[in-house]
């Protein structure tokens, strides 16, 4: 996905001129990973702290979540910069929301807003991997994901980023448990849902290099939002 | 004396036969497979009694961890070993050649091989591939003459040095060297020295970590320190 879009940009740069131009290099990619569970009457979501460039680390402490509203956490990884400037916009507009309205924004409203702005992008876009978390109207947890040009679905559960494709099959087997013949385990807890996250990023951090560090953790229920933090490797 | 039962024995060497099939599929959009890289922190140096080379332990294919238990200390002979950074196939069989070629040397003159063998037998076969053996090497050992550590590039270039570090994590590995190296240091502040220099590469370096390794080599023999230390930050 990033060299394509690398190649699109510069693609773009180059044919406009029959001079050969510097090429222009506007994205980065700075890895990170995201993962969140939703259930009933809370949702969790986890992203490691990790920033790195190619081989390089530039933090282990760099936060990928933000909390938006009491029931509403974004997270958002890939490129940095777009991710510190689409959260920072996104903030923008929900206080414009906040303040028009009267009440804070509904998860289900940030969610259909966090598709349109990275949609409005869409011919210079985003670099971002995004997911929003939060309960909905009745309280029920709610995973929405995003790709960098606002493609969106809701989800259980979700994980995108660097070890994305290293934890998504993970939860596959432990809440999707599709295809299989065991016996379907009992209601999902916020506590089992904190286990499979810090398991999910623990085993992720043994075969991808670029997720380690730290795993921070924010759980969302009716009473508001908590944060936790566990170690991850750091080499 | 070939028959569909009995194929005919390949001929020894490389096999080119698919080289021009492949160029053809890579300019018609097909990617290769990766091959496994050692991403290496390799760091060596020369104390008052001998060679001391140290490793780290991940083998890494793209930004996945591909073995996290990795040998990069490749022994020669009782008195030469080296340290190899690059693609662990060429490294792994990089140590075969060279080590039936001294042996043969060793029961033909019935001595000691000599360090320069070894490193005459290395030089000389990258040369001829021109950089296409992916082999970054330092290598050690003590002979008739004295200590003796030399670096080696892939396309063959060598040279002697009192220390040295190669590999995706040498920048940190080096500065720690560069640093810290004194002339005449004994055993246990060449290990730390080495132990450190490693360390700073699996810390600073992802393609680098999962613990460390150290070979010692004196005139009375070869010392491998297999998980000479894992560090607790890595577990």
């Amino acid at each position: 996905m990033f060299k394509e879009m690398q190649s699109l940009a510069n693609a773009q740069m180059t044919d406009a001129s029959p001079h050969k131009v510097a090429g222009f290099y506007p994205y980065a990619d700075n890895g990170g990973t995201l993962a969140a569970i939703a259930g009933d009457g809370f949702v969790v979501i986890g992203g490691d702290t990790r920033l790195t460039t190619g081989y390089q680390i530039y933090s282990r402490e760099a936060s990928k979540l933000t909390k938006l509203t009491d029931k509403t956490i974004i997270g958002s990884c890939g490129c940095w910069c777009d991710s510190l400037t689409f959260t920072k916009g996104l903030h923008i507009r929900l206080q414009y929301y906040l303040y028009e309205n009267n009440k804070p924004i509904s998860t289900n409203a940030t969610a259909q807003l966090v598709s349109n702005m990275l949609y409005q992008k869409r011919f210079f876009p985003y670099y971002v991997s995004t997911i929003v978390a939060g309960l909905d109207a009745d309280n029920q947890g709610a995973v929405y994901s995003y790709d960098p040009v606002g493609s969106t679905e809701r989800h259980r559960y979700r994980a995108q980023g660097t070890a994305g494709s290293l934890i998504q099959p993970f939860l596959d087997c432990v809440l999707g448990r599709g295809n299989q013949t065991a016996p379907e385990p009992e209601k999902l807890t916020k506590e089992q849902a904190m286990i499979y996250l810090k398991d999910a990023f623990m085993s992720a951090a043994e075969r991808e290099i670029g997720c380690g560090d730290f795993l921070q953790i924010m759980i969302v229920t009716p009473q508001g939002v908590e944060e936790e933090r566990f170690k991850l490797r750091k080499d | 004396m070939s028959s569909a039962l009995l194929p005919p024995f390949p001929e020894p060497g490389f096999s080119f036969e698919n080289v021009e099939r492949n160029v053809s599929l890579v300019k018609k959009g097909f990617k290769p497979p990766k091959f496994t890289s050692t991403g290496t922190t390799v760091a060596a140096a020369i104390f008052d009694g001998g060679i001391i080379i140290g490793t780290d332990k991940r083998a890494s294919a793209g930004t996945i961890v591909a073995n996290k238990n990795t040998n990069k200390i490749h022994k020669i002979s009782n008195n030469i070993a080296f340290g190899g950074a690059g693609t662990a196939a060429d490294c792994d069989q990089m140590e075969k050649m060279v080590r039936a070629h001294v042996e043969l040397h060793r029961l033909n003159s019935g001595k000691q091989v000599p360090v320069c063998v070894a490193l005459t037998k290395i030089t000389q076969h990258l040369f001829r591939y021109q950089g296409h053996i992916q082999c970054a090497l330092i290598v050690g050992g003590v002979d008739k003459f004295g200590y003796h550590l030399h670096h080696v590039y892939p396309h063959g270039s060598s040279s002697e040095v009192l220390f040295e570090a190669m590999g995706s994590g040498s920048l940190a590995a080096i500065s720690h060297l560069e640093l810290n190296y004194k002339q005449n240091m004994n055993l246990d502040e060449a290990k730390l020295l080495i132990r450190n220099a490693i360390l700073a590469g699996v810390e600073n370096d992802l393609a680098s970590g999962n613990g460390i390794d150290l070979c010692i080599i004196t005139p009375s023999g070869m010392e491998h320190l297999v998980d000479y230390e894992i560090p607790v930050a890595f577990v």
